[in-house]
C-alpha cells in the first residue's frame, strides 16, 4: 500500500453516523429511569414552588403596597393596624440591626478565619474554635436569643439595654439583639473568607516572605486584598441571614412596633432602646399575630422579599468577581470604602 | 559516551532585550536568530564552546558572596540534602542540576532561610554572606540581601506598579505605619529601574497601573524578577523561573540572567539540562541529596568526572 493511498484513507471525510443512542434513557435499567424522572421531577417541583412563592408575594405586595407605607409610623404595638401607620420603623430597625450585627460579625469573623487559615496554633485551639464555629452555624436562632436574653439581662450589662423605673433589666435592645445577630453572620463570613483563603497558593505567600516581608505584613498586604471578594459576599451572605431572621428579634427587641429610645443621648438611646423590623412587623401582622392587618404584612413581606432577593443577586455578582453596575464598581473598589484600605 | 544532543530553542524573533547589553555579549550568547532551528551534534560543538569561551572572557570580576559550607538539611527525620559544600560568587550563574527529590530546591530555599517556614525543617552546616552566618541575620534583612523567584509566576494581585512597590515599602517600621510608607512619586524612579532590570519596562511602561495577573506568563515571570530586583539584592535565588512558561519567554529569561549576573549573584534550579549549559558558567549536580559533581560548566557537559553525572546528562535517568 502506498503512503499517498493511506493518507487518503486517514484524511477521507466520513460520513456523519447517527448518534448511535447508547445513552438514551431508554436503554437504561428501569430503577435508574425511574430515578432520573424523580430527581427530574423534584427540580421543577423546586421550580414550581420558587416561582409561586415570588408570584403570590408580587401579586399581593404590589396589591398592597402604597408609598405611604414606607413612609409614615407604625400604630403603636398592640394596637390595630389596620387603619393608618405603615412601617417606616421595621425597615429602619431592619437596617440598623443588618448594620449592627455586621459590624460586629465582619471583623471577628475575618480575623478568626485570618488565625486559623494562616497560624492555627495551637493546633487543638484550632480545633476547638473550628467546632465552636460550627456549632454556632447549626444553633436554631431562637436557641441563640434565648442565651442572649439571659446574658444581657444581668445588671451588669444594664448599660446596654432599657431598665425598668424599678431598676429591672429587661435585655432587649438593638445592642443585645445586634449581638445575637453576629452570630449568625459569623459562620458565614470565617467560612467565605477561609475559602478565599484557602485558594491562594502557598508560594504566593513564599512570594512575600522572599521580599524580607514578615507574617502580618504578608497577611495584611497580600492576603486580605486578594480575597475581598470573598470577605464582601461571606458579609453580603450574613446580611441575608440577619434580615431574615424573626426570632432574635422577637425575643431580644421586643414586640414593640415603633423604635423606642431609652435615655437622651441621640444614637446610643436608639440602640440602647427596642424597635421592630420586617420580618416581625410580618409575625405580628400576620393573622399569626395581634396587628390584624394581613394587607401590611404582604407589603411587608413583599419589601423583605425583595431585599434578600437583591442582596442573594449581590453576592452571585460578587462571587463571581464580575463588576457591580456600568458605572464599573467592582466588589473590591466597594469594600474598599467598607474598609478604608489602600 | 557521547553527550545528548542539544534541543535548540525555535525562536521566532529576537527576544526583547531592554537592558543595553554590553559589547560581545549578545553575540556570544549565540545569536538566536542566526542559529535557529539548527540541530546541533554534540552538546559542546565548536561553536558553543567559543561562544561559551567569548562570554566567560566577558564576564567581569567574579568574587564570592556566599559559601555554602557542610550543609544538611533534613524535613523532621528525613535528610534531603546531606554535607554539601559550595561557592556562590558574584559575577558569575551557579546551576543546581539534579533529578527530582535530589534536594536542589530546598538548599535554594535554605540560602533565605525559607526552609523556615516549613515545619520541621533543620539545617546543619554553616551557609555564610560575605563571611557572616546567615542564621545569624535578621531574617527579613537577609532575605532583602537574597532575594528569589519562584516556578510559577506569583505577582500579587495587584497592579504592576505596586507589586514592585510592595517589595520597597518598608512596613511598620520607624515613625508610625503611614509614616514609614513612601509615597508614589517617591518610589518611581526605583520601580523604573527595576522594571528595566528585568527587562519588563518597554511593555508595561503605557500603563503601570495595569492589573498584575493579566499580563502574559512570561511578562509575569519578568515582573517577579523586578520585584525581587527592587530591593537591590546581592543574590538571587532562581528556582525553575522558566519551568512554567513558552520557549521565547525562556529565552528572554535566560537573556537576563546571563546580563543580570555581573550585579548580582545568581543561583538557579533547573531541571533543563540545556537550560543550564546556556545560563550557567558552575554547575552542580545533585543526586538524593549528596552534591556528587561541581565545576565549570564546560567541564560537568563535556567530561562528567563522575559515573553517575555522565549517566544523568546522558539522559540514562532523571
Amino acid at each position: 500500500m502506498t503512503g499517498a493511498a493511506q493518507t487518503d484513507r486517514a484524511f477521507a471525510p466520513q460520513t456523519p453516523r447517527k448518534a448511535r443512542g447508547q445513552d438514551s434513557i431508554s436503554s437504561w435499567p428501569l430503577m435508574d429511569r425511574i430515578g432520573y424522572v424523580l430527581c427530574w421531577a423534584a427540580g421543577l417541583l423546586l421550580c414550581l414552588l420558587a416561582a409561586a412563592i415570588v408570584a403570590v408575594m408580587f401579586i399581593k405586595g404590589i396589591t398592597y403596597l402604597r408609598p405611604s407605607l414606607l413612609l409614615e409610623h407604625p400604630n403603636p404595638a398592640g394596637q390595630n393596624q389596620r387603619g393608618s401607620g405603615g412601617f417606616l420603623d421595621p425597615i429602619e430597625g431592619t437596617l440598623l440591626l443588618t448594620a449592627i450585627g455586621i459590624a460586629i460579625a465582619a471583623p471577628i469573623g475575618v480575623a478568626v478565619a485570618v488565625w486559623l487559615s494562616e497560624y492555627r496554633r495551637p493546633a487543638l485551639l484550632a480545633r476547638a474554635v473550628e467546632s465552636g464555629i460550627e456549632m454556632i452555624a447549626g444553633a436554631p436562632s431562637v436557641v441563640l436569643a434565648f442565651f442572649g436574653l439571659l446574658v444581657f439581662a444581668r445588671p451588669t450589662l444594664a448599660f446596654l439595654s432599657q431598665t425598668s423605673a424599678g431598676g429591672a433589666v429587661y435585655g432587649r435592645s438593638f445592642f443585645a439583639a445586634g449581638a445575637m445577630m453576629s452570630l449568625l453572620a459569623l459562620p458565614l463570613v470565617v467560612g467565605a473568607t477561609r475559602e478565599g483563603l484557602a485558594q491562594i497558593p502557598g508560594h504566593m505567600r513564599e512570594a512575600s516572605y522572599a521580599l524580607g516581608k514578615t507574617r502580618a505584613t504578608t497577611i495584611r498586604r497580600v492576603l486580605l486584598p486578594s480575597v475581598r471578594p470573598n470577605i464582601a459576599s461571606g458579609t453580603t451572605l450574613g446580611m441575608g441571614r440577619i434580615i431574615g431572621d424573626t426570632a432574635i428579634v422577637v425575643i431580644l427587641l421586643g414586640a414593640f412596633l415603633r423604635l423606642e429610645g431609652a435615655g437622651g443621648t441621640p444614637l446610643l438611646s436608639t440602640l440602647r432602646g427596642t424597635g421592630s423590623t420586617l420580618t416581625s412587623y410580618v409575625f405580628e401582622n400576620s393573622p399569626a399575630g395581634e396587628g390584624n392587618a394581613p394587607e401590611k404584612a404582604y407589603a411587608a413581606a413583599f419589601v423583605l422579599l425583595m431585599m434578600v432577593l437583591v442582596l442573594n443577586m449581590v453576592v452571585t455578582r460578587l462571587s463571581s468577581g464580575k463588576r457591580l453596575g456600568r458605572a464599573g464598581l467592582t466588589p473590591s473598589m466597594v469594600w474598599r470604602w467598607i474598609t478604608w484600605t489602600r | 559516551m557521547p553527550p545528548p544532543p542539544v534541543r535548540r530553542i525555535v525562536v521566532e524573533q529576537e527576544p526583547t532585550v531592554v537592558t543595553p547589553a554590553p559589547n560581545g555579549r549578545r553575540a556570544a550568547r549565540g545569536g538566536p536568530a542566526s542559529e535557529v532551528g539548527v540541530p546541533r551534534g554534540p552538546i559542546v560543538g565548536a561553536g558553543a564552546s567559543a561562544a561559551r569561551g567569548a562570554r566567560r572572557a566577558a564576564a567581569a570580576k567574579v568574587s564570592e558572596r556566599m559559601r555554602i559550607e557542610g550543609v544538611s538539611l533534613a524535613y523532621g527525620e528525613r535528610w534531603v540534602v546531606r554535607d554539601v559544600t559550595l561557592p556562590v560568587r558574584q559575577g558569575e550563574v551557579l546551576g543546581l542540576i539534579g533529578a527530582s527529590g535530589s534536594g536542589k530546591t530546598t538548599l535554594l530555599r535554605s540560602l533565605n532561610r525559607l526552609t523556615e517556614v516549613t515545619a520541621g525543617a533543620a539545617r546543619a552546616g554553616t551557609i555564610t554572606l560575605d563571611g557572616q552566618e546567615i542564621s545569624k541575620l535578621e531574617v527579613t534583612a537577609l532575605r532583602r540581601r537574597i532575594a528569589m523567584v519562584f516556578q510559577q509566576p506569583n505577582p500579587f494581585p495587584m497592579s504592576v506598579f505596586e507589586n514592585v512597590a510592595y517589595a520597597l515599602r518598608e512596613e511598620g517600621r520607624g515613625k508610625g505605619r503611614r509614616g514609614a510608607r513612601r509615597s508614589r512619586k517617591e518610589l518611581e524612579p526605583a520601580i523604573v529601574e527595576a522594571l528595566q532590570r528585568a527587562g519588563l519596562y518597554e511593555e508595561v511602561k503605557a500603563d503601570l497601573n495595569h492589573p498584575a495577573l493579566r499580563l502574559s506568563g512570561g511578562q509575569q515571570q519578568r515582573l517577579c524578577i523586578a520585584r525581587a530586583l527592587a530591593v537591590k539584592p546581592e543574590v538571587l535565588l532562581l528556582d525553575e523561573p522558566c519551568s512554567a512558561l513558552d520557549p521565547i519567554s525562556t529565552a528572554t529569561i535566560e537573556e537576563l540572567i546571563v546580563n543580570l549576573r555581573e550585579s548580582v549573584a545568581i543561583v538557579i534550579v533547573t531541571h533543563n539540562l540545556q537550560q543550564a549549559f546556556r545560563v550557567a558558567d558552575h554547575v552542580a549536580f545533585m543526586h538524593l541529596g549528596e552534591l556528587i559533581e561541581y565545576g565549570s560548566s564546560e567541564q560537568v557537559f563535556d567530561n562528567p568526572r563522575q559515573q553517575r553525572t555522565r549517566d544523568y546528562i546522558s539522559g540514562a535517568f532523571g
